[in-house]
């Protein structure tokens, strides 16, 4: 397995996002979920998108692929391979969903028809996007070779598979066409620890072996990101807090947030008589009317006066970005 | 104070239950006084099932669970009842845990009725506002509100409060911070290490490794129903024996430690014809080269001072 961070860098841009403000439409205002986000991923990196529940980071990743109501797209743009992605328009986006942008749902176990067996059903769904099935059939026999299920696996319905037979078999599928992007949102939650591990090397063989350029990998739980990720960024109320590559993320974390949130996680190794965690006092702010400036400055133990304002994501060393007015 | 005796779970499957599906198979283990011990297995291995039958939430098979010397399983009416005094339980999911309907303190006052109908008003705010101040609550800001006004770390320390109302000596903590954020997690956790102080005894439930070694003394390792390894949760760690153990560990992600290269999830499993009679783990296990493994079942064996584990390969 590669761990190694593509060193080129900037010119090789896969993914850009400028100043995306996406806000949820409730009748009692507007639910601030994603708030000014800019970031770039690299050809070839993994990213792990880390944060608590209600953070924004499935509306940063349903954002880039199906913006629909309550969604609502506020500003800033997307792009994909120099190329604009028009996510506010629903319509437009049909042309690039599942061919240059792709997504592994949550419970991606339960994202197969029932109705039909696996083979008939991706054999529809080709039809829908107009592509011939049997041109594609050669390399999908390949890949459901590579994600190690038997051949087949087509002519059964999904009820027939374990729930890691069905991730796999929907990681397949969602990479049939070889996008550009590939979305994993929390693929490897309700899975048990064997075919966790399992499930998260293929996520790298996929980008080993090119079939998507660059992967988002969205999860809670950092020790799976420290196995798989390149560069891992972490989200606080909507906003971005920290994004670097992950060994600096893990060993040494410049936003308070980050801080704090990664001397709370227990290692194998650490005892509570020995050596005591501390969580994070308080509790995130609500998104209807959040606070303005920092959102984090109510917990921080750092906060000051300047924190008032909405400190920039900043890059302080290569490949380093944190917003936090201590840290420019 | 806790001792599992040889206990079994049988559920009744499929169409008309003519199936069965051992979902624990022959357990034995104690939880001392003032004791936490892990029970850490994947999904499906029982542990849920083992809570179960100590809370009677669900009968048992065969087998014996003694409290205190006391056999519980034929426990009805008010024994039960001064059962649940003593033993309680918290589960996974805070917010179906409480009724919507109702406001979350409800839960103090079914006991105030229930078991403690003679004391006072006035003395039963007291006893209360002790123990959420015992659990790290500020009672003017949790009483009086809905479920859904509550966090789920909040939520989860009013039912270990409840417990403390109640005077319990032991409680069955199934994976009770798995839905909890991380940064709101570990304070629950401290305190279910500090009430061990109160002289409580946990049994926690859990299929996160690191969690069990922060917070227990002994840890317990199921397969499918069956203790595959026991004991102190130093040697367990340090030291795995079992294949079983051994797989879980490195496939465990962690913070300290990359994935080793090549030693791979487990995806290809052997077909065992003999599952009710073998080792639980044949199926699986890549060490298994005896027809003894596939036939006949591996006894929990001492390899060192308080480490027990079931394989014939450490069995000569």
């Amino acid at each position: 397995m590669k761990f190694s961070i593509p060193s080129s860098g900037r010119c090789n841009v896969s993914l850009k996002v400028d100043n995306l403000t996406v806000y949820y439409q409730t009748l009692r205002g507007s639910v601030q979920a994603l708030e000014q986000a800019s970031f770039e991923v690299a050809n070839g990196e993994i990213m792990g998108l880390a944060g608590e529940s209600g953070c924004g980071k499935t509306t940063l990743s349903t954002s880039l692929i199906m913006l629909t109501p309550p969604m609502k797209h506020i500003g800033g743009s997307v792009l994909l391979d120099d190329e604009l992605l028009p996510i506010a328009d629903e319509k437009k986006m049909v042309d690039y969903r599942f061919k240059k942008v792709s997504i592994i749902p949550q419970y991606a176990m339960n994202a197969m028809n029932p109705t039909r067996k696996i083979g008939k059903m991706i054999e529809e769904l080709l039809r829908s996007r107009k592509i011939d099935y049997k041109s594609r059939e050669e390399e999908l026999l390949r890949r459901i070779k590579m994600v190690k299920l038997p051949q087949d696996v087509l002519d059964l319905y999904p009820i027939e598979l374990s729930g890691g037979m069905k991730q796999r078999m929907v990681m397949v599928l969602s990479t049939l066409l070889d996008p550009s992007l590939l979305i994993a949102d929390e693929v490897t939650s309700a899975l048990d620890v064997s075919s966790q591990k399992a499930v998260s090397e293929l996520l790298v063989e996929f980008r080993d072996q090119q079939i998507v350029k660059s992967i988002m990998v969205i999860t809670h739980d950092i020790s799976i990101l420290y196995q798989i990720a390149d560069t891992i960024m972490v989200m606080y109320a909507g906003q971005l807090a920290e994004k670097a590559p992950t060994k600096t993320i893990i060993h040494v974390p410049r936003h308070p947030y980050t801080k704090m949130l990664i001397s709370s996680l227990p290692k194998v190794g650490v005892k509570f008589e020995e050596h005591r965690l501390e969580g994070i006092p308080g509790k995130p702010p609500l998104l209807l009317n959040p606070p303005e400036g920092c959102r984090f400055k109510a917990r921080c133990p750092l906060a000051f006066e300047k924190c008032r304002e909405a400190p920039p994501f900043v890059e302080i060393e290569p490949g380093h970005f944190v917003a936090c007015w201590k840290e420019c | 104070m806790l001792e599992i005796k040889n206990i079994s779970k049988i559920y009744k499957v499929g169409t008309f239950g003519n199936k069965e599906l051992h979902a624990v198979r022959n357990v034995n283990f104690n939880v001392k006084n003032g004791e936490i011990v892990s029970l850490i297995g994947e999904s499906g291995s029982g542990k849920s099932t083992i809570g179960k039958m100590i809370l009677r939430l669900t009968d048992i098979t065969s087998g014996q669970i003694n409290f205190n010397g006391v056999d519980i399983s034929t426990f009805k009416g008010a024994a039960l009842k001064d059962y649940y005094r003593k033993v309680q339980g918290v589960f996974q999911d805070p917010f179906s845990s409480y009724n919507p309907i109702f406001k979350a303190d409800r839960i103090f006052n079914i006991i105030h009725e229930e078991f403690f109908p003679d004391m006072s008003g006035s003395d039963w705010e007291t006893k209360l506002n002790e123990s959420l101040g015992c659990v790290g609550l500020n009672p003017e800001h949790v009483l009086n509100k809905f479920p859904h006004q509550l966090s789920g770390g909040q939520l989860q320390r009013f039912l270990i409060a409840r417990a403390l109302l109640l005077e319990t000596d032991f409680i069955v903590a199934d994976e009770i911070i798995s839905m909890l954020d991380a940064s709101t997690r570990i304070d629950v956790l401290n305190l279910l290490a500090e009430l061990k102080s109160f002289g409580f005894s946990v049994l926690f439930i859990t299929h996160d490794l690191s969690l069990g070694y922060y917070i227990s003394e002994r840890a317990v390792i199921l397969y499918r129903g069956c203790v595959v390894e026991m004991g102190k949760t130093d040697k367990i760690f340090n030291n795995p024996i079992h294949p079983y153990t051994q797989a879980l560990m490195s496939s465990v992600p962690r913070l300290d430690k990359h994935w080793e290269e090549g030693s791979g999830g487990d995806l290809c499993t052997r077909e065992s014809m003999g599952i009710q009679l073998g080792c639980s783990y044949y199926g699986r296990c890549k060490s298994a080269i005896h027809e003894k493994c596939e036939c006949i079942a591996p006894e929990l064996v001492e390899v060192e001072e308080d480490h027990l584990v079931a394989c014939h390969l450490n069995s000569k």
